[in-house]
């Protein structure tokens, strides 16, 4: 499903490269958990894979779609194939949760009716049921993380990428969210989430991959995994949360 | 196609409702594009009404030739055949004496005395031929023929006349008509770039208000149009609105103050012809102004838009 092969990129040629030589492989379904301190690169390899930088060097395949010969003006068609979660939400402030969920449907050219078949039933399958109505600025930060992660799975995307959705929230409201993205997962799309929460690491019981210096430090299937006994432990100490 | 159409009028609603949103910016918009369309329709209307008065007076003047008495009918229809045989001639008019006679009479009309006096002593005017130039600017050949010796005979001795001071308010019109004419084309260039730039300013501060939803967009795979169309919308909306009040503004001014125009004109102009040629070309002229308006805000929505969203990933 998501394919980087030896994948650089150099911002500044005398800072050395944020990311070096990466090579991940990403079965469709699965549910992969990236961890590393600020500046280790997870943020630079999400960019990446929604385009919003290209690599300096490397191969990246992502739903079938080769990223070199994708041209500019196929991007839009590339991000409306992978739903993303930012840890700002990003909601539209003066939209209701709705309206919110709405638009990105609306961005595709979706007809009145699909919009009102297909919204309720995602804010249903984020708990949102009966707040449709309510402003962004009227919902608790789990809610808002909620109403951003129905806006990415309303067009049903295979993949799900999620960049911190747990960074501004408390742990419990944090486990909501988390609990979505395992109900989406199990529906059957690939989710991508970066994190710096070790407790749900730890009991989420996935797939790690460590990423320190812009490199793979450990790449750790959940059977082996251990959160004790490994490097994400210690790095996850420095980290900023 | 059935998502193209949903998409083209959720553009344009869009843009309908940014435009209601942020109208208070849109007036500075379109008050420069008021002005700028204001100007070029009263430049077109005033050249039309100068042009049409440069012909009228243009048409009346001719160099007349006066034949003497003695010249027979035969003798002076081959010196006007032969007058027509010239290039530069537009036309040729003859008159016979009695002809002419009543041509000087209508010219006087109802001045009894000098009717009465004309009769008594027997129509002193002469049997005349009225030569009209092609050009008023070139009529040396035209004199230089007359004046061969062969047909000066033929002619009195004030003969020919020319309309010397009619010529001078011809060049003094057309002179006046031409600077207004380069003043009204700086002008209107000078008023059509700061419109553009003022819509582009517009569009700028659109686009720094709405940046983060804009941002949203982008990141929720919106087109390049999708995001663009709405600016593009709401500065043809400033086209359109614009193109109606400029037109309906200088329509009150020729309705209105064609009486004032006329007064200061000195007569030398027939102001009455501007209004009667703006509602004659009315569609007309109301159609390139809202062609000119919707071309002036779409222009300078796709240049800011082209300037302020960047569309392309950074290369490599």
């Amino acid at each position: 499903m998501i394919l980087l092969d030896r994948v650089t990129k150099t911002y500044n040629k005398n800072l050395g490269p944020a990311i070096d030589r990466i090579s991940i492989h990403v079965e469709p379904k699965e549910f992969v958990i990236l961890v590393g301190q600020s500046g280790a690169g997870k943020s630079t390899l999400l960019r990446l894979l929604t385009r919003e930088e290209r690599p300096t060097s490397g191969k990246i395949v992502v739903g079938g779609i080769d990223y070199d010969k994708l041209k500019d003006h196929d991007i839009p068609l590339l991000r409306r194939k992978i739903g993303t979660v930012f840890q700002d939400f990003k909601l539209l402030p003066n939209r209701t949760v709705f309206e919110n969920v709405a638009f990105a449907l609306e961005i595709v050219g979706a007809s009145k009716k699909e919009i009102e078949n297909t919204v309720p039933r995602v804010l249903d399958i984020v708990n949102l049921k009966g707040k449709e109505k309510r402003m962004p600025q009227e919902l608790s930060g789990g809610e808002r993380q909620r109403v951003a992660i129905a806006r990415a799975i309303v067009r049903q995307p295979k993949i799900l990428i999620a960049d911190e959705p747990t960074g501004n929230l408390d742990p419990k409201h944090a486990w909501d969210v988390i609990k979505v993205l395992e109900k989406i997962n199990k529906y059957g799309t690939t989710v991508l989430l970066t994190t710096h929460n070790q407790d749900i690491v730890d009991k989420l019981k996935r797939r790690v991959i460590t990423i320190k210096n812009g490199a793979i430090a450990s790449d750790k299937a959940k059977a082996s995994y251990n959160s004790q006994t490994t490097e994400v432990a210690s790095n996850l100490k420095g980290g900023k949360k | 196609m059935k998502r193209g159409w949903i998409t083209f009028w959720r553009i344009i609603r869009t843009g309908c409702v940014n435009f209601v949103r942020s109208l208070w910016l849109a007036l500075a918009a379109m008050a420069i594009m008021i002005i700028t369309l204001a100007i070029i329709l009263f430049s077109v209307v005033a050249n039309a009404t100068f042009g049409h008065t440069v012909d009228q007076i243009a048409n009346q003047v001719d160099i007349s030739v006066f034949l003497q008495d003695s010249v027979s009918e035969p003798e002076a229809k081959s010196f006007v055949s032969a007058i027509q045989k010239q290039g530069d001639v537009a036309r040729v008019e003859y008159l016979t004496k009695d002809q002419a006679q009543q041509e000087f009479l209508d010219q006087n009309g109802g001045d009894s005395s000098l009717e009465s006096a004309i009769v008594e002593t027997g129509n002193p005017i002469p049997a005349t031929i009225h030569v009209y130039p092609k050009d008023l600017n070139d009529i040396s050949a035209i004199n230089q023929f007359l004046v061969k010796p062969e047909y000066k005979k033929l002619q009195t001795s004030d003969s020919p006349s020319y309309n010397g001071d009619r010529k001078q308010a011809i060049d003094n019109i057309t002179h006046a008509t031409n600077i207004l004419r380069q003043v009204g084309i700086v002008a209107v260039a000078i008023f059509a770039i700061i419109s553009v730039l003022i819509i582009f300013n517009t569009i700028q501060m659109a686009i720094f208000n709405r940046r983060d939803e804009i941002q949203i967009m982008r990141l929720l795979g919106a087109t390049t149009w999708y995001i663009r169309g709405p600016f593009v919308v709401e500065t043809i909306i400033y086209g359109v609105m614009s193109a109606a009040i400029s037109t309906l503004l200088i329509n009150a001014v020729f309705a209105t103050a064609s009486g004032a125009l006329q007064a200061t004109s000195f007569g030398l102009f027939d102001i009455a012809y501007g209004a009667e040629f703006f509602q004659d070309h009315y569609w007309l002229l109301l159609g390139s102004q809202l062609g000119l308006g919707v071309l002036i805000g779409a222009f300078s929505s796709i240049i800011a838009t082209r300037r302020y969203l960047k569309f392309k990933t950074p290369k490599r």
